[in-house]
């Protein structure tokens, strides 16, 4: 039997690491497997007999791209276990603090982490040499999502301002009038983006994907919405653990998340434009028909395009909220403490993440579950390894490994958060 | 012209064991400070350094590092004459942390004029352990040795090494 190795020792340009193998053996794809060697969950029980009033800034620290997604996981999780809601400027500050981290996360990896694979550079640094104004342009909307980060956050790092119940501080009307600016020149850069991502040049990799994504009758998904798919699937998020399930595979310290009798699903920036489209602002759905896209993409390789789509987007809202802003009265709402359960989902930049949390009646949490969407990805990840070497098989061996590695930061993949680290690793024989 | 101020970075994740012991050196600088100097704290991701240093003329970064070296061993790069080895740097295995930070500033000529990093040789990156009891007493030599070198200049705002 002919049989083929590929090694690849270390997957650079994604948050972590981790290992990927694949084995070819007479040509044909036999196996793909994401490997992921750090033991998981350990937030979930450090968390255990902690305040619940500390779990948003303990969740902010798993991972260093997305702490706002885990804070807004975790207050809206607790908040729906002891029946309260945060509404009005409270709720519309949530939103737009989300939209810095949607704009810090995905600049981050359009500009510096996947462009490079489409302009055949290593790397961003080497990229930088030949296109300055390019990378300099991204750095600079990058810098305005760290800015509303920092505005609401308290700080640019493990942001500390969000609470149960609203948050600790809330800001005036002038320092987020005073954003409004660069927001608007973001704005323009991220129309720039759109346009400069669509003349990548993409392989033609239609895939028939299941999407998961949060759907809300009246805005494009962040905080809040039912759990959706484009095959039928529509669930409050109450419902979660009941339709998707999490299984150990011997290959990875990550669980693997499927939905039940339905299989693998893709969760992300490409679940929610599929899902959402007509939830997108104006300006941003002339942007995707202007680069090419209608309302429906499948090609997990233009997964460029939506994320350049969704930073344009959250610039926009951004605006929005901040023209509608009066500031709010309080900056939080009471939290009476009960021993309650309550859950909750929201869309981190790489898509769903679903917190649990079960408090005791002093306030304790007596236990937590997360399920990021690194971890949710991995199956389709696998498959659209399989399907990917299978196809490109002819391609020369290192010009095969980059498509391979490229294949895999189509998902942005955080490590970090599935677990901690995750070496990939491509193994061809 | 006036001088630059001196900017400090501690770079790390205070639940990982000895991965912290750059924050712990900033923290530790933060309780007692001495000269004119800015003191910050990172996750370690490189664009959010790259802005911090942009425009500055003297920056110290202080990082955990894991070359196989004896655990507390203190580590010093002058980054703006040479490359960072970039395997040792936990970060470097990040998507963009401070290895990839360095050479994208000094590919858009963005570089401090003078970028002194400290790499603090790490026993164990447990998620949820203590820093060992090597890197803390490198965590207290390292913190005299910055305090001695920033006070012997209080009037130039500077460092120098």
């Amino acid at each position: 039997m002919k049989t083929r190795t590929i090694q690849v020792s270390y997957l650079a340009r994604v948050e972590g690491e981790g290992g990927l193998y694949v084995k070819v053996r007479n040509d044909r794809v036999v196996d793909v497997k994401l490997k992921i060697f750090e033991p998981p969950r350990f937030f979930e029980a450090f968390l255990r007999g902690r305040n619940f009033a500390e779990v948003p800034d303990i969740t902010a620290r798993i991972c260093g791209i997305c702490p706002i997604a885990y804070q807004m996981s975790a207050v809206h999780a607790i908040e729906n276990a002891f029946g309260i809601r945060v509404n009005g400027q409270l709720r519309a500050l949530r939103r737009l603090m989300y939209c810095g981290e949607w704009i810090e996360s995905h600049t981050l990896h359009v500009y510096l982490l996947h462009a490079p694979d489409f302009l055949g550079y290593q790397d961003a640094i080497a990229m930088a040499k030949d296109h300055a104004s390019i990378v300099q342009r991204g750095l600079q909307l990058k810098k305005v999502g760290n800015e509303l980060v920092t505005l609401l956050g308290g700080r640019e790092i493990h942001p500390i301002n969000v609470r149960v119940g609203g948050f600790y501080k809330v800001p005036s009307r002038q320092e987020l009038e005073g954003l409004a600016e660069r927001l608007k020149r973001a704005r323009d850069a991220a129309l720039e983006t759109v346009r400069w991502a669509a003349t990548m040049p993409f392989p033609d990799f239609e895939q028939d994907y299941l999407f998961v994504a949060l759907r809300h009758p009246h805005e494009y998904p962040l905080n809040e919405g039912r759990i959706v798919s484009n095959r039928g699937l529509d669930i409050g998020v109450g419902e979660y653990e009941d339709n998707f399930l999490e299984e150990h595979v011997e290959h990875s310290n990550a669980l693997h998340s499927v939905l039940k009798n339905q299989g693998p699903y893709f969760v992300g920036p490409m679940a929610r434009y599929n899902l959402n489209f007509d939830q997108l602002s104006p300006v941003a759905q002339a942007a995707a028909r202007d680069a090419g896209l209608t309302s429906v993409c499948r090609n997990p390789f233009q997964s460029i395009i939506i994320r350049s789509i969704e930073i344009l987007y959250a610039c926009d809202e951004a605006l929005r909220i901040i023209a509608q802003y009066e500031p709010p009265e309080g900056a939080a709402i009471p939290a009476p403490v009960k021993p309650a359960a309550g859950c909750a989902c929201t869309e981190a930049p790489r898509g769903i993440l679903y917190h649990r949390y079960r408090i005791s009646d002093r306030g304790a949490v007596l236990d937590a579950k997360i399920v990021p969407p690194t971890s949710q990805n991995q199956r389709v990840i696998e498959q659209d390894l399989s399907q990917f070497v299978s196809r490109f098989l002819t391609l020369p061996e290192p010009e095969l490994e980059w498509r391979c590695e490229q294949a895999v930061r189509n998902y942005d993949p955080c490590i970090s958060c599935a677990t901690h680290f995750l070496k990939l690793q491509l193994d061809r024989r | 012209m006036q001088p630059s101020k001196l900017i400090v970075i501690g770079i790390g994740n205070q639940y990982r064991s000895d991965d912290a012991a750059g924050l712990l050196v900033v923290r530790r600088l933060r309780e007692q400070p001495t000269g004119s100097y800015e003191v910050h704290e990172r996750a370690g991701e490189g664009t959010a350094l790259m802005e911090l240093w942009k425009g500055a003329q003297r920056v110290v970064v202080i990082d955990a590092v894991e070359s196989g070296a004896v655990p507390g061993r203190i580590h010093r790069f002058q980054a703006n004459l040479e490359p960072l080895p970039a395997p040792i740097f936990r970060d470097s295995t990040h998507a963009f942390g401070l290895v990839e930070a360095v050479e994208l500033s000094r590919a858009l000529h963005q570089l401090p004029s003078n970028l002194l990093i400290y790499g603090i040789e790490g026993e164990s990156f447990e998620a949820g352990g203590e820093p060992s009891r090597a890197v803390l007493t490198a965590i207290n030599d390292l913190v005299k040795e910055l305090r001695q070198a920033i006070d012997q200049f209080p009037g130039e705002q500077s460092v120098r090494f």
